[in-house]
């Protein structure tokens, strides 16, 4: 197994572990935003397709314990990269300017648009997760509505959506890139898509809060 | 073609020796021809230095033809200047108007350490290359032409990667001061030919070993090393060295 880790704790092996983990975290905002869109077809829909997700039981904990890897995983080779990228330029340039075309707000930013999502997961996680929340007496709608009826939360919230779509924007592309899937037939398509993806992860997720507080 | 003369203000970094904590010293550089190149500007300078009895700004240059890689440096944080696939030496007083100021200084990279003031260490490029840079063939008469069929757009892809001269632009324009650029062209131009296919594997592993051995950062996939590439290197070598290192990973006997 030696080398596994020898792969693996090189520069481009930390970047492919970090692709294919936030590869999957596109997988997964993928099947939340559809199961969480039955919001659109009333209260009844959004909680049955909430009870549905529980009933499946163990599979749905692998599914959580799978996430939850992939996240220590991520986030853990983000912050060595973060460093070791700091520390491969001792000495800043004076005058520091793109050559257009290059860098973006988004990719400029993913450090620190992650450390925000990070934060807001654990809110998200402690305000309605079934593991966290009791949810004996409620059903999943009064409670997602008690918590947006929280100017405070909601606005954190719909901000944090902005966030993601900002990360998605860099790194669905980005990780299609490291795993070394670039080619001119279909490269143009991945970069469109992750354009396209992080507006409908913004706007979809978004409207969600909204939609649950127009329903009451 | 009717040149003009410009005056411009020149903000230089200035260090004596890899150890010296380095300086900014401004410059007056009068009556420049407009025809004159950039480097020919800072002969210029120089000469006015060297009359004045200071020391002339350590500048690296060579053929002064765009096809040796020795010259470079960040002018107004633009590796090689503003221009498009044009090194140092190529760019053109032309491309400055009356009265700008420019801001020159070394390539900034832990694995470029400065020499003298804008001349830097490259070094770390040459080790890259002798991890694994070559193809390893007995010695002997040439081999007839069109042996080992080569279709033509794989000569073009390995033309279009072994056209990087390793001027080390791709590291100082990349936020995270990564070689990826250059190691992806050189791991490329041999990896789509059948001549280098044989060492692909272990090319590949120890290039990238030694490219984080020297203090490299790793790859975000920025793109302003494609953006300021004097020979307009393409990302999609880096997208080829990632799918060679994943490759000989996981599926070589490296």
């Amino acid at each position: 197994m030696i080398w596994v880790a020898r792969i693996f704790s090189t520069s481009i092996g930390k970047k492919q572990l970090m692709a294919v983990t936030g590869i999957l975290f596109l997988v997964f905002l993928t099947t939340h935003l559809l199961g969480n869109l039955s919001i659109y077809g009333g209260i009844e829909a959004f909680n049955a397709y909430a009870e549905h997700l529980h009933a499946l039981g163990k599979l749905l904990v692998v599914a959580e314990v799978g996430l939850v890897v992939a996240l220590i995983i991520h986030v853990t080779l983000a912050i060595i990269l973060f460093f070791e990228n700091r520390k491969a330029r001792p000495i800043k340039y004076a005058v520091d300017k793109s050559g257009g075309g290059g860098r973006t707000l988004s990719s400029q930013t993913m450090p620190f648009t992650g450390l925000l999502i990070l934060a807001f997961v654990g809110l998200h996680l402690a305000n309605l997760s079934h593991h966290i929340v009791d949810q004996t007496n409620r059903t999943i709608f009064q409670i997602a509505y008690e918590v947006f009826a929280n100017k405070g939360i909601l606005i954190f919230y719909l901000a944090s959506m902005v966030v993601v779509g900002l990360h998605v924007r860099h790194g669905l592309w980005s990780a299609f890139q490291t795993i070394g899937a670039n080619h001119p037939k279909y490269m143009p398509f991945i970069e469109w898509l992750s354009i396209f993806f992080a507006v409908i992860v913004a706007v979809g997720f978004g409207s969600l809060p909204l939609a649950i507080l127009a329903l009451k | 073609m009717s040149g003009k003369n410009i005056n411009l203000t020149l903000k230089i970094w200035r260090q004596n020796s890899p150890e010296d904590r380095g300086r900014w010293e401004i410059f007056q550089a009068k009556d420049i021809s407009t025809e004159a190149s950039f480097l020919e500007m800072l002969d210029i300078v120089n000469e006015q230095l060297a009359l004045a009895g200071k020391e002339p700004v350590a500048f690296d240059h060579d053929c002064r033809e765009g096809i040796c890689g020795t010259c470079g440096c960040a002018v107004n944080g633009r590796p090689h200047g503003p221009d498009r696939e044009t090194t140092l030496c190529q760019l053109h007083m032309r491309r400055f108007q009356e009265g700008d100021t420019l801001v020159i200084e070394p390539y900034r990279a832990r694995a470029f350490p400065v020499i003298k003031d804008l001349v830097v260490d490259r070094s770390a490029f040459d080790g890259v290359i002798q991890a694994g840079g070559f193809v390893s063939v007995n010695t002997g008469q040439a081999q007839d032409a069109n042996n080992l069929p080569v279709p033509r757009d794989d000569a073009e892809r390995a033309m279009d990667a072994a056209a990087c001269i390793g001027c080390g632009a791709c590291v100082a324009a990349c936020p995270n001061a990564a070689a990826m650029l250059f190691v992806s062209a050189k791991v490329s131009h041999l990896a789509v030919l059948p001549q280098g296919r044989t060492e692909a594997a272990r090319r590949a592993l120890s290039m990238v070993a030694q490219m984080d051995a020297a203090g490299f950062g790793n790859c975000t996939n920025h793109k302003e090393c494609e953006v300021e590439c004097p020979k307009g290197i393409s990302i999609s070598n880096i997208a080829r060295l990632n799918r060679e290192f994943i490759k000989a990973g996981l599926a070589s006997k490296e």
